[in-house]
C-alpha cells in the first residue's frame, strides 16, 4: 500500500511554559521537560537549500543541459526569465494566478469531499471486524486504477468539465484519509478501551470520547497527505477533462505543446507552491487542534 | 481493620481461568476481600495477577469458579496511569463521572475536591505529557477517586516509578485508605511495598496461579515511613520472600 498510516511527527511541540510549580511540588520525579527551542539552523538551513536549489537550476540551465546531455538549454529556462515571462508579464500573470484559482478551488472541494467520504468510511470499517475486511479490498483496488483508463466513463457521467475534475480528487486523496482514520481509531490503548469498557459505556461514547479524539494525529497526518494529493488530482483531472475553466494544469499543457517554456515552468512553480502552500496550512491546523497535547516521537522540533 | 467478622467486600471461590489458547493462567483460587481490608497479592510476573483482577472487575469473565462483589462500585487503576493524552488533568478526573452521567457542576466539584487530595492543585490545566510518571499516577487515582468506590483494585500502580516516588506514593494511598475506608486488591512484585500497605499478603505460585501463602500483617494504620526499617517489617518481609522464592519454580 502506497500510504501507509504515518504518524504526525514534527513541528507539534504546543507552547508549554516550564512550570516552576512542576519542582516546588510533592518532590516527585522530574515532570518531563517541555522545551520549545529554537535553532538558528531551524531557518538557516531551509535558506541554504533554497539558494542551493536556484544555483543548481542556473547551472544546469547554462552549464549543465548543453555540456552534460548535449541537449538545446531553452529546455530549462533560467528562473529569471520564468519570473519575467510568467509573473511579471501582465497576460500571463493574469492567466496563470486564474489558474491557480480554478485548480485550488477544485482541489479543495474534492478534498472536503473525501475527507467526508473517507471519514465515514473509517468509522464504518472500525465497527466490526467484517466490515473492515468486507471494505479494504475496493480501496485498495482503487488505489491501483489508472486513472486514465476511467477518463471516458466519468467524462460521459459527470461531464468534461469541473465536476470531472473534482471526481478524480476524491478518487485520488480518498485512501490515505480512510486509511489514517482508521488506523487512529483502532490504536486507542488497552488500557484505555478497559476503562471505557468497565463503565459499560455505548458504542457511539467509545468513538466520541475515545476514539476519534485518540486518532486526531494520525487523521491530520491522513488530510495532509490528501490534500497533497487532491492538488495533484485536480492537475491530472485538468489534462483529461480539458473544458471550461483554465486551471493551472490545462495551462501546463498547453504552454507545453507551444513550447512556451517560460510560462510552463511558471505554472510548474505555482503547481508546486499549492501544495507546499496546502501542506503548511494542515500543519498549522494540525497545531492548533492537537499541538497542545499531542506527543511528537520526534524529540527536538 | 479486616476484622473478622467484617462482611466480604469481593470474594473469589474456586475461581480458575483457561485462556482459549490453552494457556492455564488461573488454579482453583478462593479468598475474600474484607470491608476495611488491605490485600496485596504477589507472585511471579505471568502468574495470572493481572488476570485475577480483570476477573474481578468482570473484564474478563473466569472459565471456573465464581467471584462476588458486594458494591457494583468498583475503582480500578492500572500499571499504565491509561490517562486520556487529549484531556487536561481537570477533564482527565471528571472522565468516570462523565461516563456515568453525573452533571457537569457535581462533577467538576467532585474532580476539584480529588485533585486536591492527590495533591494536584495548580496541576488541572496541564496535560497529561506535561506531567511526570508519579503525577499521572496521582490523576488516575484521582480519576477513581471520583467514583468514591466501595473497592478499589490496583494493578502494580507504583510499578514503573523510581523508588523515592513510589515509596511516597505508599504513604499517601495508605492515608486515602484510612480516610475513605475502602476495601483494597493490590498487586505488586514490591515486598516491601507488599508488607508496607496491607492487612493481608496473598503469596501466589509461577502458572497457573494459586494462594500459596497467605500473611497477617498485624502492624496498626497509620503506618509511619520509619516503619519499613523496623526489625518486625524485616522479619515479616522476609517470611513472604521466602514464600515466594518457594513459589518461583
Ligand atoms: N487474553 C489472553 N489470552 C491468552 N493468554 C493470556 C491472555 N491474557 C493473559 N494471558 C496469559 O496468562 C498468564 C497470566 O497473565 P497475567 O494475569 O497478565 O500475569 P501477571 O501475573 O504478570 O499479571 C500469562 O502467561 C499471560 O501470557
Ligand atoms: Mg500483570
Amino acid at each position: 500500500m502506497s500510504n501507509a498510516p504515518v504518524t504526525a511527527a514534527g513541528g507539534m511541540q504546543g507552547a508549554i511554559q516550564h512550570d516552576q510549580l512542576n519542582k516546588l511540588r510533592a518532590g516527585d520525579d522530574a515532570p518531563r521537560a517541555a522545551k520549545k527551542q529554537h535553532n538558528i539552523s531551524d531557518y538557516a538551513a531551509p535558506v541554504i537549500g533554497f539558494g542551493g536549489f536556484i544555483g543548481f537550476w542556473y547551472f544546469m540551465s547554462y552549464w549543465g543541459l548543453t555540456h552534460i546531455w548535449g541537449k538545446p538549454k531553452f529546455l530549462i529556462t533560467a528562473p529569471h526569465r520564468v519570473v519575467k515571462d510568467s509573473f511579471i508579464d501582465d497576460r500571463s500573470r493574469t492567466a496563470l494566478l486564474h489558474g491557480l484559482y480554478w485548480t485550488a478551488r477544485v482541489s479543495l472541494i474534492g478534498l472536503v469531499i473525501a475527507i467526508i467520504i473517507g471519514m465515514a468510511l473509517a468509522i464504518v470499517m472500525s465497527q466490526a471486524r467484517w466490515l473492515e475486511r468486507s471494505i479494504w479490498p475496493y480501496l485498495v483496488a482503487m488505489q491501483a486504477i489508472p486513472i486514465l483508463a476511467l477518463v471516458p466513463i466519468i467524462g460521459s457521467i459527470f461531464g468534461f468539465e469541473i465536476p470531472s475534475r473534482i471526481f478524480v480528487c476524491v478518487l485520488i486523496s480518498l485512501f490515505p484519509i480512510v486509511s489514517n482514520t482508521l488506523f487512529g481509531l483502532l490504536s486507542a490503548e488497552r488500557g484505555q478501551h478497559d476503562l471505557f469498557t468497565l463503565h459499560h459505556v455505548s458504542r457511539w461514547t467509545r468513538l466520541t470520547k475515545l476514539q476519534l479524539p485518540n486518532a486526531m494525529p494520525t487523521i491530520f497526518t491522513g488530510f495532509r497527505i490528501a490534500a497533497g494529493l487532491s492538488v495533484i488530482g485536480a492537475i491530472v483531472g485538468e489534462i483529461f477533462f480539458k473544458r471550461g475553466d483554465k486551471g493551472v494544469g490545462i495551462l501546463l499543457d498547453s504552454y507545453r505543446s507551444r513550447a512556451q517554456f517560460p510560462q510552463m515552468y511558471g505554472a510548474l512553480i505555482l503547481a508546486a507552491a499549492l501544495g507546499i502552500a496546502v501542506f503548511i496550512i494542515f500543519g498549522w491546523f494540525n497545531n492548533l487542534v492537537v499541538g497542545r497535547w499531542y506527543e511528537s516521537t520526534r524529540k527536538s522540533g | 481493620m479486616g476484622d473478622v467478622g467484617a462482611a466480604p467486600a469481593l470474594s473469589f471461590d474456586g475461581v480458575s481461568m483457561v485462556f482459549p489458547d490453552g494457556t492455564h493462567a488461573l488454579r482453583e483460587t478462593t479468598f475474600d476481600v474484607r470491608a476495611g481490608e488491605f490485600v496485596t497479592v504477589v507472585g511471579p510476573s505471568g502468574c495470572g495477577k493481572s488476570t485475577l483482577l480483570r476477573i474481578a472487575s468482570g473484564l474478563t469473565k473466569s472459565t471456573g469458579g465464581s467471584v462476588d462483589i458486594a458494591d457494583g462500585n468498583v475503582g480500578y487503576v492500572f500499571q499504565d496511569a491509561t490517562l486520556l493524552q487529549w484531556r487536561t488533568v481537570q477533564k482527565n478526573v471528571e472522565l468516570l463521572a462523565e461516563l456515568e452521567g453525573i452533571d457537569k457542576v457535581e462533577r467538576s466539584r467532585r474532580a476539584a475536591e480529588n485533585i486536591a487530595l492527590v495533591g494536584l492543585d495548580g496541576f488541572e490545566k496541564k496535560y497529561p505529557k506535561q506531567l511526570s510518571g508519579g503525577m499521572k499516577m496521582r490523576c488516575s487515582l484521582a480519576r477513581s477517586l471520583v467514583m468514591d468506590p466501595k473497592i478499589f483494585l490496583f494493578d502494580e500502580p507504583f510499578g514503573a516509578l523510581d523508588e523515592i516516588t513510589r515509596e511516597k506514593l505508599n504513604d499517601e494511598l495508605l492515608s486515602l485508605f484510612q480516610r475513605k475506608g475502602f476495601a483494597a486488591l493490590f498487586i505488586t512484585h514490591s515486598i516491601y511495598e507488599a508488607v508496607f500497605l496491607s492487612t493481608r499478603v496473598l503469596v501466589m505460585s509461577a502458572r497457573p496461579g494459586q494462594i500459596v501463602g497467605d500473611f497477617k500483617i498485624p502492624f496498626a494504620y497509620p503506618r509511619s515511613p520509619e516503619l519499613r526499617f523496623g526489625a518486625e517489617f524485616a522479619e515479616l518481609a522476609g517470611q513472604v520472600s521466602h514464600a515466594l522464592r518457594g513459589a518461583h519454580v
